[in-house]
């Protein structure tokens, strides 16, 4: 039975390509090795080559066909002893990607000496390397790379012997970063997909600097990373008039002898933690074992440093009044500014505040700052016609946006606490209560 | 029969031979088969097969003499032992028979007769003396086994001095019996002789009975097979053996001081050697190894081109599922099969079916040490286990060996009810390259002898349950 040649995955996360080029024809001989196509991808153009010899027997993807899907059947390949009649009834069908690529059993005249196959670790199946238990974990003592590595197991695994082959010629070491990176198994990842500085892409992009990744940029990078990976998210969306809160805001900072000057923005502070008492399923952490419903509200809110973002707490910000907010968020951005924080003042919280309204953003969507449970997006306040009684009006107005962790909180719960949200934020007076 | 090239001939039809064929068969490649006396070989006909028929019965005999443990009764219990020989031969007719429908639905073509090699890739088949038909092919595998060993002075007669050809259709059970050597073959009839009545004495040249397995599992089948009245003298030879009407006198040495024994029979067991001879392989020009067997690469090829070998005539260890592997890796790598892969000798299993069975794979806890290995050992004993209380085997012992620093499982050794049926479950995981902790991660059914497997895992890492 021919060999199936499948369009190969180049990358961890292809799913498709385009078919480039075909560099062999149909009765082409082919050795191991030999490039037999190009294959384009979003970012890259690379060369396949053959991992078994033979001859071409039929090629069923054409040159320049787009969206190729990986692991599709693209050509047929005649091994020693085969003919084109072999390819009458061949599986021409795309097989399961998890189907043997290839036929072992197919015999070769008995007399013919055959070449010894050299089997590489990963072939059409992708890129996953096919290796033992013992041989992944010394390698793993050793500082290998089992990408480095070729495998002389069944079907190419690698096994014990490869380990000890590969030490003895001193080759596939891992390069140093490696087993620093053992200890932090998330780290790795993470990290394992961002592409590096080495690679050849940017020879292509014009002249840049390179700024070395702070430890906050470090870590916005990781946490949000994980975040946007191992939370579902979903956003709830909504429009809230804030005329009244903005007279009431006006009233409150005219009055004798303020010591405090009360923004938006901590209004807004004062509503989502007041909201967040009163539906407190939308206070809440995910864990593995339970969900984690907080008695209190500590409201992070997301403030703008010099190289990154930082977001100091509030805690307890339902029970405080507007002036205590008022002062206490104004103490908190000044010293984050300065890079005057203690520890305590930035980690833990139960919900963050991001308001991007300054800069005239109208909506956006935060990514959740985990543990928590959910983020609040704040856009900007402007005048927008609004239909009032069935007739055409004027109103201020800002557009919230929510996202939660869909493992803890559902639609309807986050729906419930917009609601209580835009009813505080409409009718301010309640505030005070 | 006009037609005599074939791709691949084999000579000789035992797990080795048999084996090969039908493999090479199934590889589309044209097939012969000759074999001078029995389709499945020794194996089949004159070792591993008949032998456990006979230690079968053996093993009912002793449950019905001890019913009364279970709550059951058996009067007068008895053997017959003609009855038994005739099982044990019913038994490996039926398996020969078996092969010889495997070979033709095949469509392997077998030649009755001897094969010898006449180099240039022809091979002549003799009966009765007379070469009958003369075969070509480009592929000739040799199959043709190993025979017993003799030592001087103890030649085996076939009448007072057996080897296992007559201990396994004996007329009578000897009243008191000699086993010289004391592996698996040696133990195997020693243990059944002595349960049907013989008073058994096993000699062996080495300080521990079945030499080659670890020296804890040894001693304690040993111990064991003591308790029922076995006698083993260990660290000695035998001497002399001096035939009589009425027995034979054997004379026993141990460092220095020799002694005398006067038994019924004896049977010799000190190991087999290879069938090399007339098998014309001067003629094709196939090189013998420096112990007599013939030398042979990873995939069983020989010194000569276009001769193979395999089994026993290719070297130890002598083992039937040896022969049946080095078979399929000979004829797959004729066939140009990909993936064909040498025998790691250390992944073969050796198994001895005497009271309680041993098992086992891999290095022993010394061989271990020697090769320098700083290990970790873990034993778990059958008295912890609800399964063999429930049998009624309470006596046995399973002992796992680990590499310290990869985790490697070195070897698996084990002494006890059924232990030959548990241990390809190490067999697998050593040949798959598991670690301790693919093994303790592995889910074992209770209740089942094979927990006592998880357990000695789990007690070279300090974490045994049960004990």
């Amino acid at each position: 039975m021919p060999i199936q040649i499948l369009m190969p995955a180049l990358s961890p996360t292809m799913e498709e390509g385009n078919l480039a080029k075909w560099c062999v024809k149909e009765g082409d001989t082919v050795e191991s090795g030999d490039v037999i196509a190009e294959i384009e991808t979003d970012k890259a153009t690379m060369e396949v080559e053959a991992v078994d010899e033979g001859v071409i027997g039929k090629i069923l993807v054409a040159e320049g066909t787009q969206g190729v899907k990986v692991n599709e059947l693209i050509a047929l390949l005649l091994e020693d002893g085969e003919d084109e009649s072999a390819l009458e009834g061949a599986d021409t069908a795309a097989p399961a990607p998890s189907a043997p690529a290839q036929a072992t059993d197919a015999p070769a005249k008995p007399d013919a000496a055959p070449a010894p196959t050299p089997a590489a670790p990963s072939t059409e199946k992708g890129d996953r390397i096919f290796s033992s238990p013992l041989a992944r974990r010394i390698a793993a003592q050793e500082g290998l790379d089992l990408k480095a590595l070729s495998g002389t197991g069944p079907r190419g695994r690698i096994v014990k012997r490869d380990i000890d082959a590969a030490l003895a010629a001193g080759t596939g070491k891992a390069t140093p970063a490696a087993p620093e990176a053992k200890a932090a198994p998330t780290a790795v990842a993470s990290e394992n997909k961002t592409i590096s500085v080495d690679d050849p892409i940017f020879k292509l992009l014009p002249d840049y600097d390179a700024i070395p990744n702070s430890n906050m940029r470090k870590t916005i990078a990781k946490r949000l990373t994980e975040s946007a990976r191992d939370i579902p998210h979903f956003n709830l969306q909504v429009d809230v008039e804030i005329d009244k809160l903005m007279a009431l805001r006006k009233e409150l900072n005219s009055r004798d002898g303020a010591d405090y000057k009360i923004s938006v923005n901590d209004f807004l502070v004062k509503a989502t933690s007041l909201a967040l008492t009163r539906v407190p399923d939308c206070n809440v952490a995910f864990t593995d074992g339970a969900i984690l419903k907080f008695k209190r509200v500590d409201m992070a809110i997301a403030v703008a440093v010099e190289g990154g973002l930082i977001t100091p707490i509030i805690k307890d910000a339902a029970s405080k009044g507007l002036a205590t907010l008022a002062n206490e968020a104004k103490d908190l951005a000044a010293r984050a500014r300065d890079g005057k924080l203690a520890p305590e003042e930035y980690q833990g919280g139960t919900f963050t505040i991001s308001n991007l309204g300054m800069f005239g953003i109208k909506s956006f969507n935060s990514i959740i700052n985990p543990p928590q449970g959910g983020i609040l997006s704040v856009g900007a306040g402007e005048q927008r016609p609004v239909v009032k009684g069935g007739a055409l009006a004027v109103a201020t107005v800002v557009t919230l946006t929510l996202a939660v962790d869909h493992r803890c909180i559902d639609g309807s719960t986050g729906a419930a606490f917009i609601k209580e949200l835009k009813a505080l934020i409409e009718d301010p007076i309640a505030l005070m209560l | 029969m006009s037609d005599t090239n074939f791709d691949v001939i084999v000579v000789g039809a035992g797990p080795g031979g048999y084996v090969g064929a039908i493999r090479a068969a199934q590889l589309g490649l044209k097939t012969a088969l000759v074999e001078a006396k029995h389709l499945g070989g020794i194996c089949l006909n004159w070792g591993c097969i008949p032998t456990k028929a006979l230690l079968r019965s053996a093993e009912i005999y002793e449950h019905m003499k001890h019913a009364a443990n279970f709550g059951l009764g058996a009067k007068d219990v008895s053997f017959d032992l003609a009855k038994i020989v005739e099982r044990s031969r019913g038994v490996s007719k039926q398996l020969s028979g078996g092969v010889g429908h495997l070979l033709k639905k095949n469509k392997v073509q077998v030649f009755d007769g001897y094969g010898k090699l006449l180099g240039g890739g022809k091979l002549s088949v003799e009966k009765d003396g007379k070469v009958f038909t003369t075969l070509s092919s480009k592929n000739i595998i040799m199959a043709t086994g190993a025979r017993a060993k003799s030592f001087p002075g103890l030649e085996p007669d076939g009448k007072q001095v057996w080897t296992y050809m007559e201990a396994l259709v004996p007329n009578e059970v000897p009243k008191s019996l000699l086993v010289i050597g004391s592996g698996a073959i040696g133990i195997e009839f020693a243990n059944f002789f002595h349960t049907f009545g013989a008073d058994v004495t096993v000699v062996e040249a080495l300080d521990s009975i079945m030499p080659v397995e670890d020296a804890e599992i040894s001693a304690f089948a040993k111990k064991a097979m003591e308790k029922r009245g076995m006698k083993f003298k260990t660290g000695t030879l035998v001497k002399k053996l001096d035939k009589a009407a009425d027995g034979v006198t054997a004379t026993l040495e141990k460092g220095g001081k020799t002694e005398t024994i006067k038994v019924d029979k004896v049977i010799t067991a000190v190991g087999v050697v290879p069938n090399v001879e007339n098998i014309g392989l001067e003629a094709a020009g196939v090189k013998l190894d420096e112990r007599g067997f013939v030398a042979i690469d990873g995939y069983c090829k020989t010194s000569a081109d276009g001769v193979y070998a395999i089994g026993d005539v290719a070297g130890a260890p002598c083992l039937a599922h040896k022969a049946s592997h080095e078979a399929i890796i000979c004829v797959e790598k004729i066939a140009g099969v990909k993936d064909v892969h040498p025998l790691d000798k250390s992944l073969i299993p050796g198994c001895t079916y005497c009271e309680p069975q041993v098992a086992s794979v891999g290095l022993t806890e010394k061989a271990a040490k020697d090769k320098g290995y700083k290990v970790k050992v873990g034993r778990f004993p059958f008295m912890g286990n609800g399964k063999a209380i429930a049998l009624g085997a309470p006596e046995g012992l399973v002992k796992t060996v680990f590499d310290e620093k990869t985790g490697e499982l070195l070897g698996a050794h084990m002494v006890g009810a059924e232990v030959t049926e548990l241990i390809q479950g190490f067999g697998v995981a050593k040949t798959l390259e598991t670690t301790e902790a693919d093994l303790m991660h592995t889910v074992f059914p209770h209740p089942t002898l094979s927990e006592m497997m998880h357990e000695s895992v789990l007690d070279a890492y300090g974490k045994a349950i049960h004990f």
